[in-house]
């Protein structure tokens, strides 16, 4: 027997080390398919998610990078969070919370979260919260690479102002999630 | 499990010498196999293998006031112009002209693709016949506000397949818009 446990431990070591724990997230994407090969980095990622219904969420990688971002945000708004807020809010993935709902939204039991409405991060000229988010999470890590993750049938209009708020910053270089589709035959379409 | 013997002691000395019972050393291992095998099933479950891809985009960077002038111009014989519109429908028209012919496509192998394969060939002929460099046209895709996102990603594969050098997503004018057929 004693293979077959060395075999189980070592099964289990691999599975435990490759598995990343996801944190649930709000809403469903359904990512557009598109034959792109190049795979998303693990780390060091900002992503601005388009739901199909038109919200707009945040996601940034790094509990520190976190960390910082809410701090900075909180200045930004004038919103002194604790450290117990800072720490929940390090710990989440994607968050679509208008600022002026975040410290209810932090504080908010874990079980609970699920239910809250997120109302989607605000991006019209009048309240550009999204574009705060963009600065200080570039400010927090400069290495970080923007992703837009927008689902399949949402709106091109949401994505083009997303884009529109990348260019003012002269961010012009980013990815769009896509999933596999398999690479059609280029030359011959007959 | 395993236990000391302390009920030879007193016979121990009689003979001479403390002489140890032998114990079996195996232990039972199930149940460790059981709570190895569960970890691996719960551990192989969550575990997500396929990563999501990332297609790279490029705009072009905003063009400051003083290099307006030296801007090139697109030439109109080389310029195609894909509009995405909503409720699935694609058009497009060449050149760059006033009022355009417009016409209407899909995103089937034998839609969009064979538009942009044969006005491929048609410019890199033209050019080879001037005797510039090959690039091909230059393709500017342009899509309504109401216009499904998957499509416009669509449009971006098309040119990745395709293999066109140059392409831009471009804001789309009031005219545009007035060009396309209404949707019934």
């Amino acid at each position: 027997m004693t293979p077959m446990v060395d075999m189980a431990f070592l099964l289990v070591t691999f599975f435990m080390l490759t598995t990343k724990f996801q944190p649930d997230e709000p809403v469903k994407i359904e990512n557009p398919k598109s034959t792109s090969q190049f795979k998303v980095p693990d780390k060091d990622k900002t992503t601005i998610i388009v739901s199909n219904d038109g919200r707009v969420f945040f996601n940034f990688d790094g509990k520190f990078n976190r960390q910082a971002l809410i701090y900075q945000m909180g200045k930004r708004y004038e919103i002194e969070f604790s450290q117990d807020e800072i720490n929940t809010f390090a710990v989440l993935g994607m968050t679509g919370v208008p600022m002026a709902e975040m410290r209810a939204f932090l504080n908010t039991e874990p079980e609970d979260r699920p239910d809250f409405q997120q109302k989607g991060i605000p991006i019209d000229s009048v309240n550009n919260e999204l574009n705060y988010w963009i600065i200080l999470s570039r400010a927090a890590n400069p290495n970080s690479i923007i992703i837009i993750k927008a689902d399949n049938m949402s709106q091109y209009g949401k994505v083009k102002r997303i884009i529109q708020i990348l260019q003012e910053q002269n961010i012009n270089r980013f990815s769009l999630i896509t999933s596999e589709k398999s690479a059609p035959d280029a030359k011959k379409p007959d | 499990m395993a236990e000391l013997d302390t009920s030879s002691e007193g016979h121990g000395k009689k003979k001479g010498g403390v002489r140890s019972k032998k114990v079996s050393t195996k232990i039972d291992m199930t149940p460790m196999v059981d709570l190895a095998f569960l970890l691996v099933t719960f551990f192989m479950l969550t575990t997500t293998f396929n990563k999501p891809n990332a297609m790279e985009v490029i705009m072009p960077e905003k063009p400051k006031p003083e290099d307006t002038a030296s801007q090139t111009k697109v030439k109109a014989s080389e310029a195609l112009t894909v509009i995405v519109a909503q409720r699935n429908r694609v058009f497009y028209y060449k050149g760059i002209s006033e009022s355009p012919v417009v016409e209407q496509t899909d995103y089937s192998a034998n839609g969009l693709r064979k538009v942009l394969i044969e006005f491929d060939t048609e410019v890199k002929s033209k050019q080879r016949a001037e005797g510039k460099k090959e690039v091909g046209p230059v393709v500017l895709i342009k899509a309504i506000d109401d216009a499904q996102f998957g499509h416009m990603v669509d449009v971006l594969d098309e040119m990745k397949v395709t293999k066109m050098q140059r392409y831009a997503i471009v804001d789309i004018t009031p005219e545009e818009k007035t060009m396309l057929p209404p949707v019934e």
